[in-house]
C-alpha cells in the first residue's frame, strides 16, 4: 500500500523521476571518481599507450552501436508507454534487453581474448583499471537489465507505466558512462 | 501552493486495514519510518557502547602502559591500532551518521512536513537492513584471524592494502566491505530524505516553510551522495589491491599511495560537513523553542549552509599538506580552507543573535543545544591553527588534530544527539524523562569531557603525535607531569562514562512509565510533529496538516499564546 | 607559547611559533568575544514571569549588520592569517636555501636509518656514514635531507626544528632545515605505519663543528675499515 506521501508532488516532478536522477547522479560521483583517478594515471604512465594499444577499438565501437541502439528502443518503449500502450512497451523493453545481452556477449569475447593473450587484471595498472571500469558498468548493465525485465513484466498488464521512463533513464545514464569509457579505454592509444 | 486536499486522500491511509501486526512484521521488518528510526537509533546507540569501549581500553593503556585493563586484558601495540581504527571509524559511520541523519531524518521528515510515511517505504526498510548488515560485516572483522583492522580510520595504503605490512588480511577487508555498504546504506536512504521532503510537503508548506532540521538533512543526504562516489571508486581499487593484487596503490608496481589520500579526502572532508549540519539543525530547532524566539535571519542561515556545503569540496588537501604533495598546492587549500570558516562563524553569530530578547527556559534539551554551541565554538577556532598551512607543519598528526575534532565531532554526534534524543522523546514515547536526571547527566557528560581534550590540545601543542600506543619511548614525552596529563584524561574518561549510566537509567525509567504523560505538545512548539499524538499513530494523523505559516512564529506581540503552531489557520 | 614548553632550536621554529602565536591571539580574541557574549545572552535573556520573548526576523538590515560586519571582520582576520601562513609555509617547504651538506633518511617498519656523507662532505661516496635511529649534524649549517620510505608511509617529525615530513614509498622527497642549537632531541614518525609505529622513535644529534667533525672522523674510519675488510 503507498503512503499519501508517495502522490504528492510540491515540485510538479513526480517522485519516481526525482529517485531515478538521485540514483543516476550517486552513480556520476563514483564513475567519476573512477574515471578521474584512471585519468591522472594516463597522464602520468605515457607508456601506457603500449597496453592500451591491445584494446579492440572496433569491438568497443560496436558495443557502443549497440548501445545507442538500445537506447533508442528503450526511448521508443518510454514513448508507447505515453501513449499507455503497456504491451508495445514491454515489447521494445525486451527488445533493450537484447541489447544488453549483446553487449555482454561481445565484451566476454573481448575480455576472453585479452585474458589469453595474457592482458589479466594484475599484468599493468591499465589494465586494472581497464577491468574495474568495464567491469562495473556491466555489472550496472546486468542490474539494469534484470530490473527493465521486471518492469516489462508490469507494464505488459498496462500496469506501472511510469516506470518505463524510469527505467529508461537509469538506462541512458548506463549508455553515457560507456561513451566515456569508449574513447579513455579503447580510441585514447 | 496551498490546495485544499481532496477528502478521498486525506482518509485513504486508513483505508488498508493493517490486520493485527506479528512483532516480526511490527518491530523487524517494518516500513513504518517511526520505526526504522527507532532501529537506526537503537542500532548507533548500540555502536557507540561499543566505539566508547574502544575508547576506555585505548585510553587506559595510555594512562597506565603495560598495565592489564579491566575488562579487556593487556592491550597489545596491535590491539590498539586496532582499538584507534575502530573507534573513529564506528563513531563517525555507526554513531554520527546513523543517529543524525538516518533515526532523527527518519523520524521527523515525515511527521514536520505533513505527511504519512516517507515516499519509498521499502526502499527505506532495505537501507536499514543494508546498514544493520555493515555493522555485523565490521563486527565480525574483530573476531577474524588476525584480528580488527588497524590502520586508522583513514586507512592509507600501502598499510591498508599488504597484508604484509598490516598483519591484518581479512580485518582489513571485512573493515573495507562495512564501510562500503554503510555507504550504500546511506545513499538509498538518501533517497527517501531528498524526494519526500521536496515533493510530498503538506499543502502550504513553502520552501521557507521547511524546518532548518528538515533542510540540514536534506543538504545533508545530497552532500554526502555528490562527495562519496571517488571513495567508493578508491574503496573498491583498495579491496582489490588487498584480494587480487592489483597496484592501483602500490608503489613497487608503479602504484600511487596520494592517489588514495585525495580520494578519501575528497569525501572525508564534506563528510565533517555531512554530520554536522543536522547537529546544527537539532539546535536550532530546541534553541527556538526553548528562547521562545523566531530564528534570528532564517533565509540567511539557509544560504550559508548551501555556500558551506559548496565550499566544503574546495579544502580536502588541508589534510594532505605535508603529505608530499606539490608544496604550491597547499597554498591553494590554506585560502579556501580559511575562507570556509567564515560561513560557519556565520551560522554561530546567527545562534547567539537567536538568543538575544530571548525569553530562555532551561530544560534538559536546551542545555544541551546551548552546550553545543559553545563547545563547537572551541573546535570551530582551532580548526583555524591546523588550516593555516606553515602551522599546520607542526600540528599534523599531533594530538592537538585530536582535540580539535574531539571538539568539533563530540559536539556533534553526542552532545546534537542527546539534544536531539531528550527533546524528541516525548513525542516518540509519548511519556517525559525525568529533569533532574536529564540535567545530572547533561553536567557529568560535558564537565569531564572538558577535563579529557584540554590536556590534550596541551599535549599536542608540545609535540605529542598520534596512534602511539606508549609514550614511554619518547624521552621528551615521558616525563611525569605529562604522564599526569595522560592520567588525567583518562579518569575523566571514566568519569563521563560512569555518568551514561544516569542516562540509561533515565531513559528506562521514563520508557516504562505506565502513564503517556507527554501529551501532543509538551514543549508548546510550532512545527507540525507536534500536532499530532504521542508517538504518532501509524500513518502520523487521521487528517493530513495544512500548513498556514513558517515554522519559528513565536512570542508574536499580537497573540496571547507565545507559540503559532504551522498548521493553525490565522 | 610552544617556545615555553618545546625548545625552539631551527631557524625557521620561531616563525612558526609566531604564526602560531598570531593564530592564538586572533582566534583567542574571537572565541572569548562569542563565548562571553553568548554566556552574556544566556544569563541576560532566562526566562522571567510576566516577560515575552521579543519578536525579532533577522531580516530587516539593521538588524543583519549584527551578522555582517562581525562577518567582515573574520574575513579580514583570516586574510592576514593566510598571508603569513603562506610566507611561513613558502619558506619551510618550497624555498630550499643551498645546503651544506645533503643527508638521507630512510624509514621503514619500524626504524630510520640515516646516511651522512663522510669526511668528504659528499654522499653517495665511500665513507658515507649509515646509522640507524641516530641522525648526527652540524649546528648553524644549512642541511638538505632526501627523505624516503622502504615499505609504507612514514613522516619524518622534529618537534624541536617545528619540522614534519611524509616519507612515501616510490618517492624521495628533499626538505631542508638548520640547527640554531646543539644537544639530542626526538624524532617522531608522524604517520602510522603498522604495529611498530609507537616504537619508531629516533634521536637527533646536534652537535658544535668540531665534535662533529671528530663524529664524522671515528665513523667513516670504521665504514672504511670495514669496506676494506675480505
Amino acid at each position: 500500500m503507498r503512503p499519501i506521501a508517495n502522490t504528492r508532488s510540491a515540485t510538479g516532478i513526480p517522485t519516481g523521476r526525482l529517485a531515478i536522477w538521485w540514483v543516476v547522479a550517486s552513480e556520476i560521483v563514483i564513475f567519476g571518481g573512477l574515471l578521474v583517478s584512471y585519468i591522472m594515471y594516463r597522464i602520468a604512465h605515457p607508456e601506457w599507450s603500449e597496453q592500451a594499444a591491445n584494446t579492440n577499438v572496433w569491438l568497443g565501437g560496436l558495443n557502443t552501436f549497440v548501445l545507442l541502439t538500445s537506447s533508442l528502443s528503450a526511448v521508443l518503449a518510454h514513448k508507447a508507454a505515453v501513449e499507455g500502450d503497456g504491451p508495445k512497451a514491454a515489447k521494445l523493453l525486451y527488445a533493450t534487453c537484447v541489447g544488453a545481452v549483446a553487449f555482454l556477449v561481445v565484451k566476454s569475447f573481448e575480455w576472453t581474448t585479452e585474458i589469453t593473450h595474457g592482458y589479466t587484471i594484475t599484468s599493468n595498472t591499465f589494465w586494472s583499471f581497464y577491468y574495474t571500469a568495464t567491469g562495473l558498468h556491466g555489472l550496472h548493465v546486468i542490474a539494469g537489465a534484470i530490473i527493465m525485465l521486471i518492469v516489462a513484466q508490469t507494464a505488459k498488464k498496462n500496469l506501472e507505466l511510469h516506470r518505463v521512463e524510469l527505467i529508461g533513464i537509469y538506462w541512458h545514464f548506463v549508455d553515457i558512462v560507456w561513451i566515456f569509457l569508449f574513447p579513455l579505454l579503447y580510441i585514447a592509444k | 501552493m496551498a490546495e485544499p486536499i481532496p477528502a478521498e486522500e486525506m482518509h485513504a491511509h486508513d483505508d488498508h486495514h493493517h490486520a493485527e501486526q506479528s512483532f516480526w512484521s511490527k518491530y523487524v521488518f517494518s516500513t513504518d519510518h517511526k520505526m526504522i528510526a527507532m532501529q537506526y537509533m537503537f542500532t548507533g546507540m548500540a555502536m557507540a557502547l561499543i566505539g566508547g569501549f574502544m575508547a576506555y581500553a585505548f585510553r587506559m593503556q595510555l594512562a597506565f602502559p603495560g598495565v592489564d585493563v579491566p575488562g579487556y586484558g593487556t592491550v597489545t601495540a596491535a590491539d590498539y591500532n586496532a582499538l584507534i581504527t575502530n573507534h573513529g571509524t564506528i563513531m563517525i559511520f555507526w554513531v554520527a551518521m546513523p543517529v543524525l541523519i538516518a533515526a532523527f531524518g527518519n523520524f521527523l521528515i515525515p511527521l514536520m512536513i505533513g505527511c504519512d510515511d516517507m515516499v519509498f517505504p521499502r526502499v527505506n526498510r532495505l537501507s536499514y537492513q543494508i546498514f544493520l548488515l555493515s555493522a555485523i560485516v565490521l563486527i565480525v572483522s574483530f573476531f577474524v584471524p588476525g584480528g580488527g583492522f588497524g590502520g586508522a580510520w583513514t586507512a592509507y595504503p600501502p598499510l591498508s592494502a599488504k597484508a604484509e605490512y598490516n598483519l591484518t588480511s581479512l580485518g582489513s577487508s571485512f573493515w573495507l566491505v562495512a564501510v562500503a555498504l554503510e555507504f550504500i546504506a546511506f545513499l538509498l536512504g538518501g533517497i527517501n530524505f531528498v524526494t519526500t521532503v521536496m515533493n510530498a510537503r503538506a499543502p502550504g508548506m513553502k520552501m521557507f516553510d521547511i524546518p532548518l532540521v528538515v533542510w540540514m538533512i536534506v543538504v545533508a543526504s545530497i552532500l554526502f551522495m555528490a562527495s562519496v562516489g571517488p571513495l567508493i571508486a578508491g574503496a573498491v581499487m583498495l579491496f582489490m589491491d588487498q584480494n587480487i593484487g592489483t597496484a592501483f596503490f602500490d608503489p613497487d608496481k608503479g602504484g600511487d599511495p596520494i592517489l588514495w589520500q585525495h580520494l578519501f579526502w575528497f569525501f572525508g572532508h564534506p563528510e565533517v560537513y555531512v554530520v554536522l549540519l543536522p547537529a546544527m539543525g537539532i539546535t536550532a530547532e530546541i534553541m527556538c523553542v526553548f528562547a521562545r524566539k523566531k530564528m534570528f535571519a532564517y533565509k540567511t542561515f539557509l544560504y550559508t549552509t548551501f555556500a558551506t556545503a559548496v565550499l566544503s569540496f574546495t579544502v580536502w588537501a588541508h589534510h594532505q599538506f605535508i603529505a608530499g604533495i606539490d608544496p604550491r598546492m597547499a597554498n591553494i587549500f590554506t585560502v579556501t580552507t580559511l575562507l570556509i570558516s567564515i560561513p560557519i562563524a556565520e551560522m554561530c553569530f546567527i545562534y547567539i543573535a537567536t538568543l538575544y530578547g530571548g525569553s530562555i527556559r532551561f530544560t534538559t534539551p536546551m542545555l544541551w543545544a546551548l552546550a553545543f554551541v559553545a563547545e563547537f565554538m572551541i573546535g570551530g577556532v582551532t580548526g583555524i591553527f591546523l588550516g593555516a598551512s606553515g602551522a599546520d607543519i607542526y600540528f599534523h598528526d599531533t594530538y592537538f588534530v585530536l582535540a580539535h575534532f574531539h571538539y568539533t565531532f563530540f559536539p556533534i554526534a553526542i552532545i546534537g544527539s542527546f539534544a536531539g534524543f531528550t527533546y524528541w522523546f516525548p513525542k516518540m514515547f509519548g511519556k517525559m524523562m525525568n529533569e533532574t536526571l536529564g540535567k545530572i547527566h547533561f553536567w557529568g557528560t560535558v564537565i569531564p569531557f572538558n577535563c579529557i581534550f584540554i590536556p590534550l590540545f596541551f599535549l599536542g601543542g608540545i609535540g605529542q603525535h598520534r596512534r602511539i600506543y606508549n609514550y614511554q619511548h619518547f624521552p621528551e614525552l615521558a616525563g611525569p607531569e605529562m604522564q599526569d596529563l595522560r592520567i588525567f584524561a583518562t579518569v575523566s574518561l571514566l568519569v563521563m562514562l560512569a555518568f551514561q549510566l544516569v542516562f540509561f537509567y533515565n531513559c528506562f525509567i521514563s520508557w516504562r512509565k505506565k502513564e503517556k504523560d507527554a501529551g501532543p505538545n509538551p514543549w508548546k512548539a510550532n512545527t507540525l510533529e507536534w500536532t499530532t499524538e504521542s508517538p504518532p499513530p501509524h500513518g502520523n494523523w487521521t487528517e493530513l496538516p495544512t500548513v498556514y505559516r513558517g515554522p519559528y512564529e513565536y512570542s508574536l506581540p499580537d497573540r496571547e499564546e507565545d507559540y503559532f503552531p504551522q498548521n493553525v489557520p490565522s | 607559547m610552544i617556545g615555553q614548553y618545546v625548545e625552539t632550536l631551527s631557524t625557521y621554529a620561531s616563525d612558526i611559533d609566531n604564526l602560531i602565536l598570531s593564530i592564538g591571539v586572533l582566534v583567542g580574541f574571537w572565541l572569548i568575544l562569542c563565548e562571553v557574549i553568548f554566556f552574556y545572552f544566556i544569563f541576560r535573556f532566562r526566562a522571567k514571569d510576566g516577560q515575552r520573548a521579543k519578536y525579532i526576523t533577522g531580516e530587516e538590515a539593521t538588524q543583519k549588520r549584527w551578522i555582517s560586519y562581525p562577518h567582515l571582520l573574520v574575513l579580514v582576520c583570516d586574510v592576514f592569517i593566510v598571508v603569513f601562513a603562506v610566507k611561513v609555509w613558502y619558506d619551510v617547504k618550497q624555498q630550499l636555501p643551498e645546503p651544506y651538506e645533503t643527508v638521507r633518511i630512510v624509514s621503514q617498519q619500524w626504524a630510520w636509518s640515516f646516511v651522512h656523507p663522510g669526511a668528504d662532505h659528499e654522499l653517495g661516496t665511500a665513507d658515507d656514514i649509515k646509522t640507524v635511529d641516530e641522525l648526527h649534524i652540524e649546528v648553524g649549517k644549512v642541511y638538505h635531507f632526501k627523505l624516503e620510505a622502504r615499505d609504507v608511509l612514514h613522516s619524518f617529525s622534529v618537534p624541536v626544528f617545528r619540522l614534519k615530513q611524509d616519507a612515501v614509498p616510490g618517492r624521495v622527497i628533499t626538505g631542508w632545515f638548520e640547527a640554531t642549537g646543539t644537544g639530542t632531541y626526538d624524532i617522531q614518525c608522524a604517520e602510522i605505519c603498522g604495529i611498530g609505529h609507537g616504537v619508531m622513535a629516533a634521536r637527533i644529534v646536534i652537535e658544535s663543528a668540531e665534535r662533529h667533525a671528530a663524529w664524522v672522523a671515528e665513523q667513516s674510519s670504521i665504514t672504511l675499515a670495514a669496506a676494506n675488510q675480505p
